[in-house]
């Protein structure tokens, strides 16, 4: 009896242990084999894009019908879209972010900012894009315009900006802030000089989240800013219709009627795999280096 | 006070500079006021854009029920806006099937590469395998649409034999990829942040790792793994343009995964720029959107109820 009960005991640890290895084993595999579908997409699309790639394509006019066309205009909407948009959303992003770290009363406002905070982050961008519709089209009259697409696109960035300041913030020890009121500083200078730079390291990575979130918005510039742009090159009109490269790219895949539609859309495609992998690398760049010199220091 | 004039024309230098530095006090003070203020102000502004976006969204979206009833809205099946037939049950029941195969196909997998992170993997891949998921969710979703449309729904063609290929298939897998690493990421910190002493207590009692992390780590990271999925679900559901590209946008029901159909997103952003504003059609896709609206904050609501009190 005693005997046979030692027996199933040892089979069921053998059994739990022979278990816990094929699930490793399953984990693993099943890990491996996402990231290698993951890498083999990003090869897909730069391996189409990239070696036909001309500087030409880059600053060039868009063609109607005719192949040979480039996407210039696109490019510096997206660019120039994006940064009027950060211009827009960062004070008030940070303000936000600061006043949930640093001010916020334990009342119903400060619960009232936080709801408010994580639903906009979770309101889908085509209803941002219907919004901003509403406003700039229907209600100023103006049509699609880039100044309407960079509000919209910044009302998008506000809730992102601000969780990541807030943490970033939060994160901050608060010996730092009591070393700074010792010294008779004010709350305001404190956080403008001690705690913000203390900071600044997090709040740069959110901001390039954020970056790339609205570089590759296709469904509210579709809404706000339209398919084209004005047609020319270097155009700094804000006024000017506002359509970016996504946008171009969803135009060109499934509506376009030039010849090397195809070849366009895989080249577009490439470039915005490589911008958003440059936005999220460069900003990283500086911290990755200054935690490596602190590393070297510190040996 | 006349020992002050006194002091004031024997000392009148010193007297200034206690004065300067007065102006200066009041100075800081003010500025640290009006910082204040400036950081108040900018939390109300979020809070009134969000109210300014549902009273917007809602106002026009409601104007749909003067023409038609609401329960032809919600439950009939035929969107004929030209005809007068606004029944929207077809995109509502779309997004609803279309984000449930979603989560059913990328909740197992993030959970697995969530576990293979945070217990499994060596060091040294940890770090690069999280900073590889963080520069994924950075990548435009109309890049996944068009990866979709270029080389899923050709090789869905070729396995399933289907004439179009566009359908749920297509529109689910797409979206795997791109809610993926969220619910990874937020599961992996979940898990993450565990205390050791958790584990250790486990093993001490003899259990093998994967009874450890299936009786211990995903119970106590309960919280955290809903709430990754509950925002990959938000993701799911307001995407468009990824959708729009590989879901074929016919107003019928796609059950069979390769039928081409439709959901709220993509019927919305098809049809928006060719439509009247002051028409019923316009008025119904402005409901749409309000439901999408509502479904996000509703799934938003849940996982701040969801949170232990005092957690922020």
């Amino acid at each position: 009896m005693k005997q046979s009960l030692f027996h199933t005991h040892k089979r069921n640890i053998s059994k739990a242990i022979h278990f816990n290895k094929m699930m490793t084993w399953i984990a693993t595999g099943i890990s491996i084999f996402i990231f290698f579908l993951i890498f083999s997409l990003l090869y897909i699309i730069l391996s189409k894009g990239l070696p036909k790639m001309s500087v030409h394509f880059l600053i060039g006019l868009p063609e109607e019908i005719d192949a040979g066309g480039g996407v210039g205009p696109f490019l510096l909407n997206s660019f120039y879209i994006l940064i009027l948009s950060l211009i827009m959303s960062l004070p008030i992003g940070i303000g936000t972010g600061i006043f949930l770290a640093e001010y916020a009363p334990n009342n119903t406002f400060t619960e009232f900012v936080r709801t408010s905070v994580e639903s906009l982050a979770s309101v889908p961008s085509i209803v941002f894009g219907l919004f901003g519709y509403v406003l700039f089209v229907e209600y100023f009259q103006i049509g699609v315009t880039i100044i309407g697409a960079s509000v919209t696109l910044a009302l998008l960035n506000l809730p992102v900006l601000a969780r990541v300041t807030e943490e970033a913030i939060t994160a901050v020890p608060k010996e730092l802030r009591e070393a700074s009121f010792a010294l008779g500083a004010t709350k305001s200078k404190t956080i403008l000089k001690v705690v913000l730079p203390a900071a600044m390291a997090s709040i740069l990575t959110g901001i390039s989240l954020a970056a790339c979130r609205a570089f590759g918005e296709s469904a509210i510039i579709l809404l706000t800013g339209g398919t084209s742009t004005s047609g020319v090159m270097w155009d700094f009109n804000p006024l000017s219709e506002g359509g970016t490269l996504p946008v171009h790219l969803w135009y060109v895949q499934s509506e376009a009627l030039v010849e090397d539609a195809q070849e366009i859309a895989n080249k577009s495609a490439a470039i915005l795999v490589v911008i958003t992998l440059l936005i999220s690398t460069t900003i990283r760049l500086p911290l990755w280096i200054k935690e490596k010199i602190s590393q070297l220091k510190n040996r | 006070m006349e020992r002050l004039s006194n002091n004031l024309s024997k000392n009148t230098a010193q007297s200034f500079n206690l004065m300067r530095s007065q102006t200066k006090w009041t100075k800081t003070y003010v500025h640290n006021h009006l910082f204040r203020y400036l950081c108040v102000f900018s939390a109300l502004f979020l809070g009134i854009t969000l109210f300014s976006i549902v009273i917007f969204i809602s106002k026009t979206g409601l104007l749909v029920f003067k023409d038609v009833s609401l329960s032809e809205f919600f439950f009939s099946t035929k969107w004929d806006p030209e005809n007068g037939k606004y029944g929207a049950a077809v995109f509502i029941m779309g997004t609803i099937y279309l984000t449930a195969i979603t989560l059913a196909i990328a909740t197992p997998i993030s959970l697995c590469i969530a576990i293979y992170i945070a217990e499994i993997a060596p060091n040294s891949l940890k770090n690069t395998m999280r900073s590889l998921l963080d520069l994924l969710v950075g990548i435009p979703s109309i890049v996944y649409g068009y990866l979709g449309s270029t080389i899923l729904i050709p090789l869905i063609r070729k396995v399933t034999g289907a004439t179009v290929g566009d359908g749920i298939l297509a529109a689910s897998l797409v979206l795997t990829i791109m809610i993926l690493p969220t619910i990874t990421r937020i599961a992996d910190d979940a898990i993450c942040s565990i205390p050791k002493e958790l584990r250790e207590a486990s093993y001490a009692l003899g259990s093998t790792k994967f009874q450890m992390i299936t009786k211990v780590l995903l119970p106590a990271a309960k919280s955290g793994i809903l709430t990754g999925i509950i925002l990959g679900m938000t993701r799911a559901l307001g995407e468009t343009m990824a959708v729009v590209m590989v879901i074929g946008n016919v107003a019928q029901f796609g059950f069979n995964l390769i039928t081409p159909t439709s959901v709220l997103t993509s019927n919305i952003v098809m049809q928006i720029l060719n439509v009247d504003f002051d028409s019923t059609w316009n008025y119904a896709l402005y409901m749409m959107a309000f439901l999408l609206l509502m479904m996000s904050m509703i799934f938003i609501i849940l996982i701040r109820k969801m949170r232990p009190k005092g957690v922020k």
